[in-house]
């Protein structure tokens, strides 16, 4: 490896970003664009949940009740119904997620039997969120009857507290609000990372096939190390500038808190980019059409990364074979590493299953990638 | 005009066949996608990994912890003998639940008094978090009705004390709460809207790069033919996408479809329609493949995370929900999930057609004109 055929090779492809303003453009300041757009967008806390009230009975209780819905934080009014045809139809139009019925004779039965109960209809369409707000009404009304329960004691002279009580001392650690935002952003930099740095290296060999340059390549002196690394050095350095802004909006402007060290980040994150210039580079290689290589790219990188790294959806609730699949998703390690530096503060001595991993994978990837590029025609 | 189209349609169905790769390159990783996306993509809390120190080992502390187990939600991975060593199991993530029981649960509880009961979760998935210490409080709250229960008649000779309002819920449309019928329908829409968008924001910058494009332009075809014959084999892949991906969804998944499939097909060519005035967009603002590229890129992704796929739209602030409204993926995921699960008609969804219409009309418009500019 001559270090001035290297160099060439570099320069000639920064030349090559450089003069081409709209692709370096589209890779500095796509990322900082989807950073601020995806940071606000990847939200799963869910407040404010649409209710339709049906109340039949309109009572002192009934109203009662429905004020507790809503003081709760979690729910809002979005409509008072009539009959039993309108919640079909709000239901329907989805101008409210549940829809609350209490019953004509609610508190009279409350007070008479000691029973009585509410009927709430959920649109489990989005089974999460309903799931989420079922616990939000189960809590309410779990309240209420406490409340109930008290006040019906004290009506019939009787001290309701005999039995001792549990009581629940819930501590959430390393992201103390439950603020999915925490969770969600540090997998966003990987999205974005993988994002930019497939789109940047796919396209390097495709581009000299199509365009007819290949030849000229090929007729120089390089050989297919010098060239490969020739190519990834500038994209690289872009690379990394876009996971260092990525990782300030991250800390500064998002606020996730980051509680472990900067060096294992900074190296962890190289790495990771490396990685993903690797696989761009290698799918390059192998499909000579422009539009094959970014078709495959953007197959192996945004929906995988998305939807498999646990970014999102946790892999433990995967099933097996799926989760297996998983172990191929080099994000994944990544995602795993930025969640714990940020809200765990982990040492690397706690993350050395997925650094290494990712190493295995930059090293594979490389050696696989150096080899695949042949200086042959046809 | 028919037969200039149909000379451009030839070509274009022609040049897909010569591509040994490109039937593989659309039909086999879409099927594997959908089968692999369909599995991942679950928000479903089980199965989640606890640790247990029980310091009172007391009939009362076991039964509380084989409430825990009895619900399949909790898997007790360690039973811990310190705090130490809770601390450390979810330090290093091996349990995401941890159960203090303190010495004296029992006799706290037998004696009238609130016994503590502490339990910690770790909170960096807080979505698995929030969920869990929902079952975790209402785990609690039936241990609690239970021990009241055992004690009442000890101390009094009346009847049942429960005075309860309950909750009879009710989930509608599915019934199992499985979150898999919301994904896949949502699964199906994005790969469709991933693949036309990418093919045809390439269509029409490629015919330039590779230099073809003035060959055309000598020819006597029109623009607006052009743009005709550039997007009606994508719109007929796309058509081709959904019907594969929605079988597959019903027969692999056991998604009920209870909606008619005439609406779904309404919905589908309106959202092609748009997605294909989005590719050709992206295309006039392209002069080569790479920057088609990276602009594809860059725009499918805001467009999957910001339709409502997973994260709702309405936990989004106010100026991002704005950015939704011109996502055509935002409106065709109502449309399926809708025809998928409620089984309703053109009477509800006519909103989200209607704007799915409005956009593809614009954009289609708008790509034309621009195109027509770029020619010059």
């Amino acid at each position: 490896m001559s270090p001035r055929r290297l160099f060439a090779i570099a320069f000639k492809e920064t030349l090559q970003v450089w003069r081409d303003p709209r692709s370096l453009a589209i890779a500095l300041l796509m990322p900082l664009m989807q950073m601020v757009l995806l940071g606000y967008g990847v939200s799963l806390d869910i407040r404010r949940v649409p209710l339709c009230i049906y109340d039949q009975e309109n009572s002192q209780t009934s109203r009662e009740l429905v004020t507790r819905f809503v003081a709760s934080g979690w729910f809002v009014t979005a409509r008072t119904l009539n009959d039993e045809r309108a919640v079909r139809d709000a239901m329907d139009h989805g101008a409210c997620i549940g829809a609350v019925t209490i019953p004509v004779n609610f508190s009279r039965r409350l007070a008479s039997t000691g029973s009585a109960a509410v009927q709430t209809v959920f649109d489990a369409t989005d089974a999460n969120t309903t799931s989420i707000a079922i616990g939000y009404a189960q809590g309410v009304i779990a309240l209420a009857t406490a409340n109930f329960e008290s006040s019906w004691a004290a009506a019939h002279g009787i001290q309701p507290q005999t039995a001792g009580g549990v009581d629940l001392e819930p501590r959430v650690w390393f992201n103390e609000g439950l603020d999915s935002r925490n969770f969600i952003i540090p997998g966003v930099v990987a999205v974005i990372l993988g994002l930019v740095g497939a789109q940047l290296s796919s396209l390097t060999i495709s581009r000299e096939w199509e365009r007819g340059t290949m030849e000229q390549l090929i007729s120089t002196p390089v050989t297919a190390l010098e060239v490969m690394i020739g190519k990834l050095v500038p994209y690289f350095v872009i690379g990394l500038f876009d996971a260092t802004f990525c990782l300030c909006a991250t800390a500064f402007w998002f606020q996730v808190p980051f509680r472990g060290s900067l060096g294992t980040l900074l190296a962890t994150t190289a790495l990771f980019t490396l990685v993903v210039l690797g696989i761009g580079y290698l799918v390059s290689v192998r499909i000579r059409s422009q539009l094959g290589a970014s078709q495959i790219a953007l197959m192996l990188t945004m929906l995988p990364i998305a939807l498999l790294s646990g970014y999102t959806f946790p892999i433990d609730q995967m099933p097996g074979p799926i989760q297996a699949v998983t172990l191929v998703v080099y994000a994944r390690y990544y995602v795993t590493i930025l969640r714990a530096l940020f809200l765990k503060g982990s040492t690397i001595g706690d993350l050395t299953v997925p650094i290494l991993a990712l190493v295995l994978y930059a090293v594979a990837i490389i050696w696989i990638a150096a080899r695949a590029f042949r200086k042959r025609l046809g | 005009m028919f037969e200039r189209l149909y000379v451009m349609l030839m070509k274009e169905f022609l040049e897909l066949r010569r591509d040994p790769w490109a039937m593989f390159r659309l039909i086999v990783p879409l099927l594997i996608q959908v089968v692999v996306f369909g599995y991942a993509a679950t928000f479903t809390v089980n199965h989640v990994a606890t640790a247990v120190l029980d310091l009172d080992h007391s009939q009362a502390s076991r039964g509380l912890i084989s409430h825990f187990v009895a619900t399949g939600r909790f898997d007790v991975v360690d039973i811990a003998a310190t705090q130490r060593q809770i601390t450390r199991d979810i330090d290093t993530g091996r349990a995401v639940v941890a159960i203090v029981i303190h010495a004296g649960f029992a006799q706290d509880l037998n004696n009238g008094r609130t016994a503590p009961l502490q339990v910690s979760v770790d909170g960096t998935n807080s979505n698995t978090a929030l969920i869990a210490l929902g079952y975790v409080s209402l785990i609690v709250a039936q241990f609690q009705t239970e021990q009241m229960q055992n004690a009442w008649p000890v101390q009094a000779g009346v009847a049942s004390p429960r005075v309860a309002a309950s909750l009879q819920e009710r989930p509608w449309f599915n019934e199992g709460l499985d979150d898999r019928w919301f994904f896949i329908p949502g699964v199906i829409a994005t790969l469709t809207f991933m693949q036309v968008v990418s093919l045809t924001a390439f269509a029409v910058v490629r015919e330039r790069e590779v230099g073809t494009l003035e060959q055309i332009m000598v020819s006597p075809i029109r623009p607006f033919e052009f743009i005709l014959g550039k997007t009606v084999p994508f719109f007929l892949i796309g058509l081709g996408d959904v019907a594969l991906v929605t079988i597959a969804g019903v027969l692999w998944f056991d998604i009920p479809f209870v909606g008619n499939p005439l609406v779904m097909l309404l919905g589908a060519t309106l959202f092609l329609l748009a997605a294909l005035g989005l590719g050709l967009m992206m295309s006039t603002f392209s002069r080569t493949q790479q920057q088609a590229f990276a602009l594809n890129f860059f725009l499918v992704n805001p467009f999957f995370i910001l339709s409502g796929f997973a994260f709702p739209i309405a936990a989004m602030p106010r100026a991002l929900q704005w950015f939704t409204l011109i996502n055509p993926l935002r409106y065709f995921l109502v449309v399926i999930r809708a025809v998928f699960l409620k089984g309703v008609g053109v009477d509800v969804l006519w909103p989200d057609l209607g704007a799915m219409a409005l956009l593809a009309a614009g954009m289609l418009t708008l790509s034309v004109l621009r195109f027509r500019k770029s020619l010059d």
